[in-house]
């Protein structure tokens, strides 16, 4: 099994294969290490940032910059930079749980992801040796810091529809970029920038480029919705001359170092927007046993139950899918043998892209669901400023745009995975034939109920049946649109929507399958119990959305008696009894009320 | 300077408890070193800073002290070791492994936290000084080294006692004895190479029934909140006469 463990699986195999429990990263997997790293990070927000949370809303960007000094002093930024360039080189997972505890400190947070994921990332990983050395041990000590600039006025989504130029001067030792970059995080203060721009406005390319650079200015500050701590502005280059050495990566490369990056911002975002749920969980749970209405308090009355039951659930599933794709970019980072170049590392982390969608998209949504649940705990005063559920709740709302869109990401993921079939390092194409032989056959499709010593044999079921309804209805789609198939984005996201459930219920199931062995192993078994809980309610609720989009994707391409075949067929295979929800989401909330926080 | 430190891991001073099964609730709980043993491990790698020497430092109980282990080593002791057990010991029998542990090496100085946040009872550091024969001065708020003496001091009702105590000799740690420092991360990266001896109790020539506490826990329960709040009802001289009632109740309970 060691050896099994080691293997990370390809990405997007989850869709075809059962995983062996053993095999997933869970949080129950924390090293000593990774939990004092952990605590570090806790104990910096709790003691310095949390209690300036106030003035930092207020943007004081001396007092943002001296916090992230203190915490490159700590060492909280150098997690991802090489130990060879003043860094500390440690795994994915040490740095996500630096994210996720530092989300709990509000939006200063964004401050520090942004210079050390999207700001120094691009040198981590597409920097020459003399730029690696040149920048990145100022950027992991926090005696400089980075910020990205690839958005412009006129290209969001469109990336490569950038307008920035550069071009090179007539003694050929600079590039000479113009143009304006828009909503760019730590302007205020950064002192380096990746900017993206097009070499003789066609070749998109990356380059480092300093704020001492004359030309290069910065416009007033946003006036955001929330995430107010950070800083977003415009980036205003002028005839900025770029030395020729600062040029990161090839010429006409850029998006290969774009796309690269965002897959990492978007696990980043993930991790952080899982802190962000804990954080809501908390001030949600304790506002409600506080709050007394009808002489009692609120949390003694079901319906208040029942949304701190689904909070801690979805925050439960995110975390499972966030940490599953990161032991899995782990231990592909560790195949690599320890002295990887950065490309190969890039490459590494890119094999599990769809994943790196499929967990921002479901992260930010989620947290979406918890902080709009927590205000509605909190009644009127979850609307006044005096209670941080208002502040959480204005701050989630970027996380489903930025980092590429939510709709952006779903329309990613039935691409990714097409590619990665046609390519033949999926075998998406046979499994669906397969099933075409076994729904055809007429074959027992229905649940048989399992192993009855599993305490998730049903759950288990649901999840095969699951992924059985995303073969039916891929192959369904692409037979009948074919080439056609790109321009139907409804049933794209529909597609990419049960992709993502799948992963979802996929990583909270095995994660609960993996306490019950160890608590089997252990004698414990508290813990294992509300896991499987959760997994029961939750199984059935997504299996229910599935069924929905489903439905929607067939209807959208059939009628008539061929629909109803289609139907007919989706029906065999999303069939499932009902648990009683009820009675599980009560249990579950009363260890989240007697706790105070998420419990998992 | 040969430095030994006795920690504990406990539960974070933010955890509420839930008692389940007449038992405090692990679940779910966030661990961390023990607050006051923090304080205790600071002192020891300043007194190492200042004048050299080595760091030493032990814990009894489950697997997962391991993480208040590593904590200390970052924090800049050198070395460490756990004393594996269940974690059922009570002050007793933990301050004879402790000493038992003590007894292996040569140790100028001894430090532990003046009480653990969990249990409470500020016994095991007296006891181990007990168990080993040496001085002792609890819950210390200074301390210095003056030739082969400590010279210490700690908060009394209204004053303040300053101590000079001949080494060997162990002290507790109080609140405000310092400012711990932070494990930061580089640190916590070397404390991974540092040593991290596992021992069981035989190894320490000790037999468990005869650590086994003179104490039984007869019942765990939350403790009632004391302060209730009721409002009262009614007409203003209804609510007076309530009140008046309420008052004459407490004075006077039948």
């Amino acid at each position: 099994m060691a050896a099994d463990q080691d293997k990370a699986p390809r990405g997007g195999s989850f869709l075809l294969e059962d995983v062996n429990p053993a095999q997933v990263f869970t949080p129950e997997d924390f090293t000593p290490e990774q939990k004092v790293i952990a605590e570090t990070t806790r104990r910096f927000v709790d003691e310095e940032v949390l209690p300036n949370g106030e003035q930092l809303e207020h943007q004081d960007w001396d007092l943002t910059v001296k916090l992230l000094r203190r915490a490159g002093e700590l060492g909280l930024l150098a997690a991802d930079v090489p130990e060879a360039y003043g860094g500390l080189g440690l795994d994915k997972v040490s740095s996500s749980l630096i994210t996720e505890a530092l989300t709990r400190g509000g939006s200063f947070a964004l401050s520090v992801g942004a210079h050390v994921g999207i700001g120094t990332l691009p040198i981590v990983y597409f920097g020459n040796a003399d730029q690696r050395a040149r920048y990145l041990p100022a950027l992991a000590s926090g005696e400089k810091f980075a910020a990205y600039a690839l958005t412009e006025p006129g290209s969001g989504s469109d990336a490569l529809g950038a307008k920035a130029t550069a071009r090179l001067s007539p003694d050929g030792r600079h590039y000479i970029l113009n143009g304006t970059k828009q909503f760019i995080t730590n302007a205020a203060f950064a002192d380096v920038f990746i900017v993206y721009a097009k070499i003789d406005g066609e070749h998109f390319s990356a380059f480092i480029v300093d704020r001492s650079s004359p030309g290069l200015t910065t416009g007033p500050e946003e006036r955001k919705m929330g995430i107010k701590a950070s800083s977003t502005r415009q980036l205003i280059l002028q005839d900025v001359h770029v030395p020729v050495e600062n040029l990161l990566g090839d010429p006409g490369r850029g998006h290969v170092i774009a796309f690269n990056i965002l897959n990492i911002g978007r696990h980043k975002l993930a991790v952080g927007c899982v802190g962000g749920m804990k954080a809501a969980i908390e001030a949600s749970v304790r506002y409600a046993k506080q709050r007394r209405q009808f002489q009692r308090a609120i949390a003694e009355f079901p319906l208040i139950q029942q949304k701190l039951a689904d909070m801690n659930i979805r925050t439960f599933v995110t975390e499972s899918m966030a940490y599953r794709t990161t032991g899995d970019m782990d231990r592909e980072l560790a195949a690599l043998g320890g002295s990887f170049d950065g490309p190969s590392a890039a490459r590494a982390i890119a094999e599990y892209a769809l994943e790196c969608s499929a967990d921002k998209v479901y992260a930010s949504e989620a947290l979406d669901f918890v902080v709009d649940e927590g205000v509605q705990i909190h009644g009127g005063v979850g609307y006044i400023q005096e209670y941080p559920i208002e502040r959480m709740y204005r701050d989630s709302r970027i996380n489903r745009i930025f980092e590429g869109t939510n709709e952006i990401n779903r329309l990613l993921i039935p691409d990714m995975l097409l590619r990665k079939a046609m390519r033949g390092e999926l075998g998406l194409f046979p499994a669906a034939e397969a099933l075409q032989r076994e729904l055809l056959s007429g074959g027992h499709l229905a649940a048989d109920g399992g192993d009855p010593a599993d305490p998730l044999a049903a759950e288990r079921q649901l999840l095969a049946q699951a992924k059985k309804v995303f073969l039916f209805v891929g192959a369904s789609a692409v037979q009948k649109y074919m080439q056609a198939l790109e321009g139907e984005q409804e049933t794209l996201a529909a597609l990419a929507d049960i992709v993502i459930e799948i992963y979802a219920l996929d990583s909270a199931l095995l994660r609960a399958a993996k306490a019950v062995w160890r608590g089997e192993s252990a004698g414990a078994g508290d813990s294992a119990r509300n896991q499987v809980e959760m997994v029961r309610v939750y199984a059935r609720e997504a299996m229910e959305r599935i069924d929905a989009r489903a439905r929607q994707i067939l209807a959208g391409m059939e009628e008539g008696d061929a629909l109803r075949t289609q139907l007919a067929v989706l029906r065999r295979l999303t069939r499932f009894e009902p648990v009683n929800s009820k009675a599980l989401k009560r249990a579950i909330a009363a260890r989240v009320i007697a706790a105070e926080k998420y419990v998992s | 300077m040969n430095i030994l430190v006795f920690v504990k891991q406990t539960f974070d001073t933010e955890e509420t408890v839930v008692v389940q099964g007449g038992r405090v609730s692990e679940d779910n709980v966030r661990f961390v070193l023990n607050p006051y043993d923090e304080y205790a491990v600071e002192q020891a790698v300043q007194v190492k800073e200042e004048f050299g020497g080595e760091v030493t430092v032990v814990a009894v109980g489950q697997e997962r002290m391991e993480q208040a282990l590593r904590t200390a080593l970052a924090m800049g002791a050198d070395k460490a070791a756990l004393v594996e057990d269940d974690g059922s010991l009570d002050e007793y029998g933990v301050a004879k492994v402790l000493a038992a542990f003590a007894r292996r090496g040569t140790y100028d100085l001894l430090f532990a936290g003046q009480a653990t946040v969990d249990g409470a009872s500020a016994q095991t550091g007296p006891r181990v000084a007990e168990e080993l024969g040496v001085p002792v001065v609890a819950a210390i708020l200074r301390f210095t080294l003056e030739g082969d003496r400590a010279v210490v001091e700690r908060d009394m009702e209204g004053y303040s006692e300053r101590l000079s105590v001949p080494l060997p000799a162990l002290f507790t740690a109080q609140q405000g004895l310092n400012e711990p420092r932070y494990p930061t991360l580089p640190n916590v990266m070397k404390a991974k190479k540092k040593p991290l001896e596992r021992l069981t109790l035989e190894d320490l020539g000790l037999a468990r029934e005869r650590l086994l506490g003179r104490t039984a826990t007869v019942e765990c329960f939350v403790a009632p909140k004391t302060r209730q709040r009721r409002m009262l009802q009614g007409s203003p001289e209804a609510q007076a006469q309530a009140l008046a009632d309420e008052l004459r109740r407490f004075v006077l309970p039948d």
